[in-house]
């Protein structure tokens, strides 16, 4: 398989295109010493070096990248997915640029206005919106409006210090604690595990790492507005979160805002691990670029995302609201090792217009007794597709498995795809597995019903769909949960009528 | 209050109502009997703006607003109600929920403020005791596994909290037991019997005229009002039936 650029229809790489020549312009612009900040276009071992030489890692990560790297050049894209996208030309793109290549704006008022009224109907505080839409000088300002005051912010800082907890970048975590590092880093999720990680292995910018301490209760959520001053890191993002025996942590990740990125490709990688008796809620927010309502634009989105059940009686739940992203390609897994232990899945994904999600989980059920509950939602709307794919699989030791499976699909307008693809394969016969599937529409019925007690389309439409979706939504923290709410009826609107 | 004139409505190119004309005043409760298949259901639906109904020609003029101009919602907010034959269930969603969103709603287009969460908890605990409703079937999912009873009992408390100017209720005694008819027309009268208030009141039968008395009876037929009188007009049309009393008409 080879990268041809002649193979590109003109619009597909636009984005990514775009990116280029801003990035170009940039450097132009800039002083020499921050020119640097941008690895050459294109992918050699040379820019696995450069970017493991722009974070000062130690020798041992750079051959681990490098090894991820040769690994990567003789492996496949995978094309099971039922996503369809223009043939990506790993050599026209870049793979590590400061942060500062945002564009800054002078204030609010030029930011693009339909962000900016999403912004609004997100009820995004100013100081907040500053920040996240790169005004100049926003920083103190946002975290003074996120946390109240910088004191609050370092109290935080010193309270999850106190209690033992390891709160970090990834980049900071490879030079403070390489051992724990070292020690779980691809330990989940493989190098070799598929195409998209193994990039991730050889180029991820940075990301999250945590650490919580046997018989540690995280004592708050975790979740990444702690780091909205800190880079932003999201195109190849890595994350390792490890909770040792009876340790407990909750992190959420991404931002119900719309989030531009001039970077097209993403690849992210996330690893839990839970020990003994421990537990680990992982929630999502995923509302990157999707497009216009064209098709054209918008993020490539190929996520690994895996926890590892290894002691008895733990317990891994993904949460995910996926809005955003022209392709989607997303499939956050247990391995359930230990006995006993618990995988949960809940996943809302909504597609509109030309998007395309193809995203579900894998249950591996090796431990006795082990349990997980799959509940997805997928709402399909405009010319969109969007496929549930989940596989649960039973090992021949594995007594006492049971697994449960709900797969709703709902369907807007009448040129909307729902698809589910489950696999199920059990070696062990004493294994009980429910699987259960539905798909239906938003009646007219259910929408007149709304509107003549007072809701206009567009509510309707919105209060259809979070009840829909309510079963998901209420497993996510409750501050995030309003906001998804939001975000879901933003997602949806001009999909009716 | 609401003013019919000349309504003609067709369905998928059916001529259901051939030039309908009736006008309900303020304070008054005006009951429309007739056959099956006469068009009381369509008449509900097109007042309501149901979308698959085409108004050929006629006009209908409530609280001095042209219906027709307003969307369903619209309608909602200026004041019209309409109580379902067949209540829709709307998972996931309860009932609090979609009435809060609701009355928020109409209120916003009103331009009033809205309802906190406490006070509209109030106001339905108040709505619902007068429907000897509990709250905790207020806290179930919209019609979700509710029996016939039950879904007309909830919407009477939907009435009685979205508070509206004129109700058109069609059919809202069917599947009603007879202490639940007896609850279901005591909340028709605690809410709507007012004198700004109107009521376009649907019905087959004499049983929920006995509850809720009517000021006004119609024959609805063929698409048309053919005979408007007194509540004696329903006894009448409960002993001897339609056939009869159109012939005499």
């Amino acid at each position: 398989m080879t990268d041809n650029l002649d193979l590109q229809t003109p619009e597909m790489d636009q984005d990514a295109k775009d990116a280029a020549a801003s990035a170009a312009e940039y450097e132009h612009g800039w002083s020499s010493d921050i020119e640097t900040e941008f690895a050459e276009k294109g992918l050699n071992e040379d820019t696995v070096r450069f970017i493991s030489g722009k974070k000062g890692e130690p020798e041992w990560m750079l051959d681990w990248r490098l090894k991820a790297f040769r690994l990567w050049q003789e492996m496949e894209e995978p094309d099971w997915a039922k996503v369809g996208y223009p043939k990506i030309d790993y050599q026209d793109a870049y793979y590590y640029a400061a942060p500062t290549k945002k564009i800054e704006l002078d204030s609010l008022d030029d930011l693009d206005p339909e962000i900016k009224r999403v912004y609004d109907k997100l009820g995004i505080p100013l100081g907040e919106q500053e920040v996240l839409a790169g005004v100049k000088g926003a920083k103190k300002v946002a975290v003074d409006a996120v946390f109240d005051s910088v004191s609050v912010a370092t109290s935080f800082r010193d309270e999850l210090m106190r209690a033992g907890v390891i709160f970090r970048s990834i980049s900071e975590a490879i030079k403070e604690y390489p051992e724990l590092v070292k020690k779980w880093l691809g330990r989940v999720v493989p190098t070799r595990d598929n195409y998209f990680a193994c990039l991730n292995a050889a180029v991820f910018s940075d990301g999250t790492f945590v650490y919580i301490p046997e018989g540690v209760r995280c004592p708050m959520e975790l979740s990444t507005y702690f780091r909205i001053n800190a880079e932003n890191t999201g195109q190849f993002e890595r994350t390792l979160i490890i909770a040792e025996k009876g340790a407990y942590v909750s992190y959420l990740e991404g931002c119900t805002a719309p989030m531009r990125d001039e970077n097209q490709l993403h690849a992210a990688v996330v690893e839990l691990v839970a020990m003994e008796d421990a537990e680990i809620k992982y929630s999502t927010v995923q509302n990157w670029y999707p497009g216009n309502s064209e098709g054209v634009g918008g993020i490539y989105n190929f996520v690994t995302k895996r926890g590892l059940c290894q002691g008895d009686r733990s317990k891994i739940s993904w949460t995910q609201v996926e809005t955003g992203s022209a392709v989607t390609w997303k499939y956050p897994s247990c391995v359930l090792n230990g006995e006993d232990s618990v995988g949960e899945f809940y996943s809302v994904a909504v597609t509109n217009n030309f998007q395309q999600a193809d995203t579900g989980t894998k249950m591996i059920h090796n431990g006795r007794g082990t349990r997980s509950t799959i509940i997805s939602k997928g709402i399909s709307a405009g010319n969109s597709n969007n496929t549930y794919r989940g596989m649960v699989r039973v090992g021949p030791k594995a007594e006492g498995v049971r697994n449960f499976t709900q797969c709703d699909s709902l369907l807007l307008g009448n040129k909307s795809g729902a698809h589910t693809v489950p696999y199920i394969e059990v070696k062990n016969p004493g294994a009980q597995i429910e699987h259960e599937a539905t798909t239906s529409k938003i009646s007219d019925d259910q929408m007149f019903y709304a509107q003549q007690r007072g809701l206009d389309e567009e509510e309707a439409v919105a209060l259809i769909v979070n009840g829909f979706a309510k079963d998901v939504l209420k497993e996510l923290p409750m501050e995030f949960a309003v906001e998804a709410q939001k975000l879901l009826a933003i997602s949806l609107e001009g999909s009716v009528g | 209050m609401l003013k019919i004139e000349n309504l003609h409505a067709e369905i998928d190119g059916k001529a259901i109502l051939k030039g309908l004309t009736l006008e309900i005043a303020a304070g008054e409760i005006h009951a429309i009997m007739g056959p099956n298949g006469a068009g009381k259901s369509t008449l509900a639906n097109v007042l309501g703006g149901k979308p698959g109904y085409d108004v050929t020609a006629g006009t209908v003029m409530f609280k001095g607003a042209d219906l027709f101009d307003l969307d369903p919602h619209e309608r909602a907010a200026t004041g019209l109600f309409l109580g379902f034959q067949y209540p829709v269930e709307i998972p996931g969603v309860s009932n609090v929920q979609f009435l809060r969103e609701a009355a928020n709603s109409q209120r916003k287009y009103r331009g009033e403020e809205p309802l906190s969460g406490g006070e509209f908890l109030k106001l339905a605990k108040e709505k619902a005791g007068l429907l000897k409703l509990d709250m905790e079937m207020l806290k179930r999912q919209v019609n979700v596994g509710f029996s016939g009873g039950e879904k007309k009992r909830a919407e009477m408390v939907q009435m009685g909290i979205l508070d509206p100017a004129f109700a058109v209720l069609d059919e809202t005694d069917s599947g009603l037991d007879i202490d639940a008819l007896r609850v279901v027309g005591d909340g028709i009268n605690a809410i709507m019997r007012a004198p700004d208030k109107g009521v376009l009141l649907i019905t087959h039968y004499q049983r929920l005229l006995d509850v809720v008395k009517p000021d006004r009876v119609s024959v609805l037929a063929g698409g048309r009002i053919v005979q408007t009188g007194g509540p004696e007009l329903a006894l009448r049309l409960e002993a001897e039936g339609y056939d009869a009393v159109m012939a005499d008409a």
